[in-house]
C-alpha cells in the first residue's frame, strides 16, 4: 500500500523525522487559507500515488496568495499518469543549500532491507547510480541486528558532513529514525528525495514516499482505512472478497486461481488475438461464495463480451468453483458467454455439477488452449450480435 | 536420491490440528510420504491423520527423528514456527503459508542462515519427489517419477506444466515450487545447482514470471555452471508494467522485471523459452535430444 506524501509526513513527524510545516487542502480556498496560516512563500504539491509529478507541473513554489490560488486550481484538476490528484499539500518553502537522497527498501536480491544514500538528490536516483556509482552508499541491513552505527558513519562520510558538526548529528539522527520508522511500520519502501540541508545545517525531509507491506496490515489497524482510501467501488468489493484484481483494457473477463496461472492465461489470450479485461486471482482454496463474488466483480465492466474461468485445482477444489458459478448465475444477470476450464482437484465432480446445472451461456473447455479459442470466438460473436441490436 | 527429499525423509507437520494441516497431512501420507509427527502447542498426546501430535518441534524431533518440517500455521504465527523448527535442528523447512509479512520473512531468513537450515517458500506448494515424498500441497496424482527436475515461482503453473509432462510420459525427478514472495528461501540458482549434481536428473524445466531478476540471475548461473539441458517457461508477457499481478512477487516496473527482458536474458544464455505451458514439451524434447546427440559424440 502506497501512502500519499502528506500521510507519510505525518508518520515522519511522529517518528522525529524533520519535515516542513504543512496542511492539506481539497479546494483552492482551503489552500489560500493554509498559506495564510503558514506564511509565504509556500510550495503547493499534488498528492497523488505516482512519481513524476514535478515534471508534470504538480509542484509549484508560490510567493503570493494569488499564486497559491492559481496553483491549487490548476493542480487539483490534474491527472498525473492516469491518476487524479486527490488533494494538495501546502507547505512552507524551505531554504535549500544542498539536496541529498535517502531510502530504505526491501531488496529481493538481498532478501531483506537495504539502506541507500546518495550525496546528490532531487533527481532520478538511477541516473546518478549510472553516472557516478561511488556517489551511492548501499548497505544491506540485517533485520535481526538493525541499523549499525558504522553504517550511519558510512552515510556521513559519503555526505561529506563532519560527524560532530550540527549537520552531522542531525543527519545521523535522521538515518536512525528512518530505519526505526521503516521497521516499526512494516514498510517495504521509505524514500526521502530530496533530503535537504539548509544553509544553517538543518536537515529536512522535503518529500516522503512510504509503501507499507499489505501482508502486515493486521499489525497496523490504523492503516486499514488508508488502504481502502482511493479505491473505487469495484476495487473495494474485490479487496473485501480477498481477490487480487487489476482492471485491464480488453473485452474478455479473466478469472482463475493463482497469479501465475492467470497471467499465463492472459498471455495465451493475447497470442490468440484476444484482450483481457482484467486480472482476477481467486487465490488458493477459494470457497463458492468467493467465486460468485469474483464473477460479479468481473462482470461489472460493461465492456466485457465474454468470460474465461481457468482453474487448476491444488488447494482449490473444482466442485467449489462450479457451485460458485451456479450461485453467481442465481444472483446476477449473466448475459455474456462464460467459458470454463476445470482441471486438478475434484475436476470431474466440478464438470458434472456444471453439466447438470446446464447454465445458459456456459461452455466447458477441456484445456486452456481450447478455452482460449472458444472465448475469443465467443467475444467476437457477441460483439456482432450487440452491434446488430 | 532426486533432490532434498525421498522415501527415507522423516516429515513433521507444523499446525497439524488446523483444517489445512490435517487435510494435507493425510494427503501427504497417501502420496507415500513418511510423515512421522505433527505439532500444535497444547495438543500433545492426540493423534491426527494417523500421526502423533507434540507440543513442540523439539519434542517431535527427539521422539520421531523428524528432519523436514512443513508449516501450515496462519501468517501471523509463521515466523515463530519457522524459528522454532530451525532451533530444533530441522534441516529443511517447507512453508506453505501465504501473506507472511516481508519483515518477518527477512528475519527468518537471517536466522535460518545462521542455523544452516534450508527453506522452501513461503507462499508456495512445496516439494515433491514423485511416489516417494510429497511435502506441501501439490496434487501428487499429476506427478510421475522420471528424470526431469522442475523449479517454479508459481504454484498453479507448476501443476499445469507437471501435468503436461506426465500426460506426455515425461516423468520428474523432483518438483519444487519456491513460492511467489519477494523474500523467500531456496531460489532458482540453489535448485539448479542441486539438479546439476543429481544423477537422477537429466534436464530441468524452470518456470518464472514477471518481477525481480531471479530469472536473469538464473540465466547467468546456467551459462557458467549447468551442463544439463534447461528449458524455461515464463508468465506475464501481456502484463502492463507497474501493476501488481496477484501476489507480492509479480510486478514489473518500467523496463525491469518484464517477461520480455527475462526471455532475452534466458535466450542469450542458450535457454529456449516457452510462452505457454503447451510449448514446454516440444522445447524440452528438442533440448534433450540435442544433449543426447552431444553425449553420443
Amino acid at each position: 500500500m502506497d501512502l500519499l506524501e502528506h500521510q507519510g509526513k505525518e508518520l515522519f513527524a511522529k517518528a522525529g523525522l524533520p519535515v516542513m510545516a504543512g496542511e492539506t487542502a481539497w479546494t483552492p480556498t482551503e489552500a489560500v487559507d493554509a498559506a495564510r496560516r503558514l506564511g509565504l512563500p509556500v510550495v503547493v504539491k499534488a498528492q497523488v500515488k505516482t512519481g513524476g509529478r514535478g515534471k508534470a507541473g504538480g509542484v509549484r513554489r508560490c510567493a503570493t496568495l494569488e499564486d497559491v490560488e492559481a496553483a491549487a486550481t490548476a493542480i487539483l484538476t490534474m491527472t498525473i499518469k492516469d491518476k487524479p490528484v486527490e488533494c494538495v499539500l501546502v507547505e512552507e518553502a524551505a531554504d535549500i543549500a544542498r539536496e541529498m537522497y535517502l531510502s530504505i527498501l526491501l531488496s529481493r536480491a538481498d532478501r531483506g532491507p537495504v539502506l541507500v544514500f546518495a550525496r546528490e538528490g532531487g533527481v532520478d536516483i538511477e541516473s546518478i547510480a549510472r553516472r557516478d556509482p561511488d556517489a551511492l552508499v548501499r548497505r544491506p541491513i540485517d533485520p535481526l541486528l538493525g541499523l549499525c552505527d558504522y553504517q550511519v558513519r558510512d552515510v556521513l562520510a559519503a555526505a561529506g558532513v563532519p560527524r560532530k558538526s550540527f549537520a552531522g548529528r542531525s543527519l545521523g539522527a535522521v538515518v536512525k529514525a528512518a530505519w526505526q520508522l521503516y521497521y516499526e511500520t512494516d514498510a517495504t519502501l521509505l524514500e526521502v528525495n530530496p533530503l535537504a540541508l539548509t544553509p544553517d545545517g538543518v536537515v529536512v525531509c522535503l518529500d516522503a514516499k512510504v509503501t507499507v507491506d499489505d501482508s502486515a496490515l493486521f499489525r497496523h489497524p490504523d492503516f486499514m482505512a488508508l488502504a481502502e482510501g482511493g479505491l473505487d467501488e469495484r476495487e473495494l468489493k474485490a479487496r473485501r472478497a480477498g481477490l487480487a484484481f487489476v482492471a485491464l483494457d480488453g473485452d474478455i473477463g479473466v478469472l482463475g486461481n493463482g497469479a501465475g496461472m492467470v497471467m499465463s492465461t492472459i498471455d495465451q489470450l493475447a497470442a490468440s488475438g484476444g484482450r483481457a479485461a482484467d486480472f482476477c486471482d481467486l487465490g488458493g482454496g477459494a470457497r463458492s461464495e468467493v467465486v460468485a463474488q469474483a464473477l460479479e466483480v468481473v462482470l461489472e465492466d460493461e465492456g466485457v463480451k465474454a468470460v474465461l474461468v481457468s482453474i487448476f485445482g491444488g488447494i482449490t477444489r473444482c466442485d467449489e468453483v462450479a457451485r460458485g458459478l451456479i450461485q453467481a448465475f442465481g444472483q446476477t444477470q449473466v448475459d455474456v458467454p462464460v467459458v470454463v476450464r476445470l482441471d486438478g482437484t475434484a475436476a470431474s465432480a466440478g464438470r458434472k455439477i456444471l453439466a447438470e446445472a446446464a447454465l445458459d451461456g456456459v461452455r466447458v473447455a477441456a484445456s486452456v488452449p481450447e478455452a482460449v479459442t472458444m472465448v475469443v470466438a465467443a467475444a467476437r460473436g457477441t460483439a456482432v450480435d450487440r452491434e446488430g441490436v | 536420491m532426486a533432490i532434498l527429499v525421498d522415501e527415507t525423509t522423516r516429515v513433521l507437520v507444523q499446525g497439524v490440528t488446523g483444517r489445512e494441516g490435517a487435510f494435507h497431512a493425510a494427503r501427504m501420507r497417501a502420496a507415500g510420504t513418511n510423515v512421522v509427527a505433527g505439532t500444535s502447542p497444547g495438543r500433545a498426546g492426540q493423534e491426527v491423520a494417523g500421526v502423533p501430535v507434540f507440543d513442540t518441534v523439539a519434542d517431535a524431533v527427539v521422539h520421531t527423528g523428524a528432519e523436514v518440517s512443513v508449516v501450515f500455521v496462519p501468517s501471523g504465527f509463521a515466523r515463530d514456527a519457522m524459528i522454532e523448527s530451525a532451533d530444533a535442528g530441522i534441516r529443511l523447512i517447507v512453508c506453505v503459508t501465504e501473506d507472511i509479512p516481508a519483515r518477518d520473512m527477512a528475519e527468518v531468513i537471517s536466522h535460518l542462515e545462521r542455523r544452516d537450515t534450508l527453506l522452501i517458500g513461503p507462499n508456495g506448494p512445496g516439494i515433491v519427489t514423485p511416489r516417494r515424498c510429497n511435502v506441501g500441497i501439490m496434487p501428487a496424482e499429476v506427478c510421475m517419477p522420471g528424470a526431469v527436475g522442475v523449479v517454479s515461482r508459481s504454484g498453479t503453473l507448476t501443476y499445469e506444466v507437471v501435468s503436461a509432462l506426465t500426460d506426455t510420459g515425461i516423468g520428474q525427478s523432483t518438483v519444487i515450487g519456491m513460492g511467489g514472495d519477494p523474500v523467500h528461501g531456496l531460489g532458482f540458482v540453489d535448485c539448479l545447482a542441486y539438479y546439476q549434481q543429481d544423477p537422477e536428473t537429466e534436464a530441468v524445466v524452470l518456470i518464472g514470471e514477471i518481477g525481480g531478476n531471479d530469472e536473469e540471475t538464473a540465466a547467468a548461473f546456467i551459462k557458467k555452471k549447468v551442463t544439463k539441458p534447461v528449458v524455461a517457461f515464463l508468465a506475464g508477457f501481456a502484463a502492463p508494467p507497474g501493476k501488481r499481478m496477484g501476489h507480492a512477487g509479480a510486478i514489473s516496473e518500467g523496463g525491469a522485471g518484464t517477461a520480455a527482458d527475462k526471455k532475452k536474458a534466458l535466450e542469450a544464455a542458450g535457454i529456449p523459452v516457452a510462452k505457454a505451458p503447451s510449448e514446454v514439451i516440444p522445447l524440452l524434447k528438442k533440448s534433450m535430444e540435442k544433449a543426447e546427440k552431444k553425449r553420443n559424440g
